[in-house]
């Protein structure tokens, strides 16, 4: 008896579309799932989206770039509009790039977009990286999505320097040139391996048409690739949200994605291109014309690498020189090897991150609502430590120009960062436990006793008092809601023996928790408003 | 026979000696002498001049140089410098010298013009030494390509690729090129003033430095094709400028965007 027919719904022609793809491929299940899509709104959520969308104008600029760039070193003189240049002897794939800066419509500003992207790309997603790790949003169950956007980052860096490398002008070929260094610096396999990249003797025949490989089709698509693991894991972990009455760990506070978020992300994304247009129309970046074509003699003053491989760079100049050693026929570059290690080690460090807290804790709950950084003292203090460690190695790469600038002797500026590299992080440690700990303090007195309101009463029998202005309970609930963890002790396992694991476990709980300000609990706070009751009606 | 036939006379190896140590001797001589040749023509200079220039130089130099510009501890002797060298230190200000540091600044010049031909001329007729080059020789219409691939073999280490200086050891540094005058870039390639490797008529010739000159004035006088050239320092201003304002333009955004709806 069942009417197997569906009847068609009247309807404009929005409705017919709407239909037509719902019934073919379900689309309604699609928008109710994705559609209702709750995200928090918090101006630090938009970090991760900035690079997004660069990454969308990089793809763009980068698309109207390769149907003029020629990635080839054949040689051949340079018959192009720029004078100085007139005559000289270059590769393709400079000369193309030339032709693009000044013949190609529109070639420049492509360009100077795709480069600028490509800097906001990668600081945008650095920026990104710094909010997840001070809100500890990499926690339970993000550990898998923070290596995502760890690989994304030095996807970032990767192609950022294969684009880098590819204009063959004097400045990329200087930065080829490092890498080349770099890689003859790995013992043994060293000489092999520089031979394998370039193709034979650097810099060869080959390199830029290799990179350009590597930078047009392996490195985007796998950036992509990334990306879409790193939201769909958004998706399904659903966004996390600052603490306010209301937010738990089991729910998220905000607006649905339809139609609010696609408005706001679909507008968003207008501006970032926006600003990035704007920035590339009235600023140069990389004059390439500047450089002239690579000629493995000449090296420039102030050949740096762009921002994101500078601490790499900085990590090459800040390494003690004369540590060479000879082993049976092999030179072990240690100003070579030395700081290869260390900047692996620091993204090794960087990547494991969230797996190293999370053993410390012990903490298996899922954690959907972000800490505030100061609630956090030691991860914070690591952070800032972090950071600064990288941001020594990052200035160590502007030496020169940090000495001529400011006047300095370069000898005292590397000096300087080479002490300040190791002094700098356990400093920056210090200062940032130590300030946590102070705001956690006034945080907590805050709560107690509310805001000093600058009024001073006195009493009828001479004292004085100010009166302190109570918090009222939206206020309060974000100085009060976080958890705090205590130092564990090392336990035996059982068979009555504390382990080696169980010992350094312990005295990382220590390091990480020793130093704590215990949140407000509730009584605390019934027995201050009780106090605080009294206080007022004595001052009336 | 044959055997005496084929045996060198005991004098075959002084006189390949001989030979050898001439033609190196004369090859040196004959270098040297066409190193002489193409060196600039003296100006002339009147006897007034160089009677004046000795007042002067008695007068604001002698303390340091010494009276007979033999040089003394503070600073080095100035016989055979040349005009050239002269000019190139007072007219630019460098010299008199203000206080001793890694290097002499450049400041606002202390002499007239009339006072540093004087100068000029009084420590030409100390020793032969490079002399002021003539206007014909500093004009910058020589071949700028050729002239920006001698400046990025030869100068671009120290004073960057587009002349916008760099660092040198222990607060000694090369400075910018920019708004230097032809001639007095001319005089520094040929006399090496403080730190700058003295780059002679057979390193560099004339014409060389013509072209190196044309490049620099080109560079300088050409306006930048992409927009404000933020100082030409490269990739770490560039950094900077991305760090500071484009991602803080944007994060000022953000925080407008977030802000609107809470």
């Amino acid at each position: 008896m069942s009417n197997a027919v569906a009847t068609p719904k009247k309807g404009g022609f929005l409705a017919g579309t709407a239909n037509y793809l719902d019934e073919r491929v379900g689309v309604a299940g699609i928008l109710k799932e994705f559609g209702r899509k709750v995200f928090p709104d918090h101006w630090s959520f938009m970090l991760g989206e900035v690079a997004l969308y660069s990454f969308l104008v990089i793809l763009l600029s980068g698309t109207f770039l390769t149907f003029f760039f020629q990635p080839s070193m054949e040689f051949v003189i340079y018959d192009g509009v720029y004078g100085p240049l007139k005559g000289a002897e270059m590769s393709i794939a400079y000369a193309s790039t030339l032709d693009i800066s000044f013949e190609v419509r529109g070639g420049l500003l492509m360009r100077q977009v795709h480069h600028w992207s490509a800097l906001l790309f990668v600081a945008a997603a650095g920026l990104h990286m710094l909010r997840v790790f001070f809100t500890g949003a990499f926690r339970k169950p993000r550990e898998i999505n923070w290596l995502v956007g760890f690989v994304l980052f030095v996807l970032g860096m990767a192609g950022g320097f294969t684009g880098y490398s590819l204009p063959d002008d004097l400045l990329s070929g200087n930065g080829l040139r490092i890498i080349d260094g770099m890689i003859k610096g790995i013992p043994v396999i060293g000489a092999y391996g520089s031979s394998l990249l370039f193709g034979g003797e650097f810099p060869g025949e080959t390199i830029v048409a290799r990179l350009y490989g590597l930078h047009i089709l392996l490195v985007p698509a796998l950036i992509l690739i990334f990306i879409v693991i790193h939201l769909f894991m958004v998706v399904i972990h659903k966004h996390t949200h600052y603490s306010g009455p209301g937010r738990k760990d089991t729910n998220v506070v905000g607006y649905p994605l339809m139609p609010v978020y696609v408005a706001k992300a679909g507008g968003f994304f207008f501006i970032v291109f926006g600003v990035i247009m704007l920035i590339a129309a009235t600023f140069t970046i990389n004059p390439v014309w500047n450089y002239g074509g690579y000629d493995p003699s000449p090296v420039s003053a102030g050949t740096q690498p762009d921002w994101y491989i500078g601490w790499l760079d900085g990590a090459l100049r800040l390494a003690p020189t004369h540590l060479e050693f000879v082993v049976g026929g092999y030179t072990w570059s240690w100003n070579i090897l030395l700081p290869m290690i260390v900047g692996i080690g620091f993204l090794i460090i960087v990547a494991l991150y969230p797996f190293i807290e999370a053993w410390v804790t012990g903490d298996k709950r899922e954690h959907h609502v972000l800490d505030r950084p100061r609630n956090a003292p030691t991860r914070t203090a690591i952070g800032a430590a972090g950071v600064t460690f990288y941001a020594v190695l990052w200035a160590g790469a502007a030496t020169d120009l940090i000495a001529t600038n400011f006047k300095m002797s370069l000898n005292q500026v590397l000096t300087f960062m080479q002490i300040f590299l190791i002094v700098g992080p356990i400093l920056a440690f210090i200062i940032a436990k130590r300030t946590c700990l102070a705001l956690q303090r006034k945080d907590r007195s805050i709560a107690l006793h509310g805001r000093e309101s600058g009024r001073i009463v006195r009493l009828p029998h001479g004292e004085y008092i100010e009166v302190h202005e109570p918090l009222d309970e939206f206020e309060q609930w974000k100085l009060v809601d976080f958890k705090d963890y205590q130092p564990t002790l090392a336990r035996p396992n059982a068979a009555g023996k504390i382990t080696i694991r169980a010992r350094l476990r312990a005295a990382l709980s220590r390091f990480y928790f020793e130093d704590r300000i215990a949140p407000v609990t509730q009584t605390e706070i019934e027995q201050a408003h009780h106090h605080g009751d009294h206080a007022e009606i004595e001052a009336k | 026979m044959a055997l005496k036939k084929n045996r060198r006379s005991p004098l075959a190896a002084i006189i390949v000696m001989a030979a050898g140590l001439a033609l190196t001797g004369g090859g040196y001589a004959a270098a040297t002498a066409a190193v002489e040749a193409v060196k600039p023509v003296t100006a002339a200079a009147t006897a007034e001049q160089v009677t004046e220039g000795k007042k002067l130089f008695l007068a604001n130099c002698a303390s340091c140089h010494g009276k007979n510009a033999e040089g003394t501890k503070a600073a080095p002797s100035l016989i055979g410098v040349g005009a050239a060298s002269v000019e190139f230190q007072v007219a630019t200000g460098r010299m008199p010298g203000q206080a001793s540091g890694p290097q002499l600044e450049k400041k606002k010049v202390q002499f007239t013009t009339e006072q540093i031909e004087q100068l000029s001329a009084f420590v030409a007729t100390l020793g032969e030494g490079p002399a002021i080059p003539t206007d014909a020789m500093v004009a910058p219409n020589g071949d700028s390509t050729r002239g920006g691939e001698l400046f990025r073999i030869n100068c671009a280490m120290c004073h960057n690729a587009v002349g916008a200086g760099g660092a040198l050891t222990e607060g000694k540094y090369a400075p910018a090129l920019k708004g230097v005058s032809e001639r007095h870039i001319y005089e520094a390639m040929v006399t090496g003033p403080q730190n700058m490797p003295v780059f002679n008529d057979a390193n560099l010739t004339p014409q060389d430095k013509k072209d190196i000159i044309t490049y620099l004035k080109y560079v300088e006088e050409t306006p930048s094709v992409g927009g404000y050239e933020l100082a030409n320092l490269g990739p770490v201003v560039e950094g900077l400028f991305t760090w500071v304002f484009v991602l803080g333009f944007i994060i000022a955004i953000t925080i407008w965007l977030g802000a609107k709806s809470n």
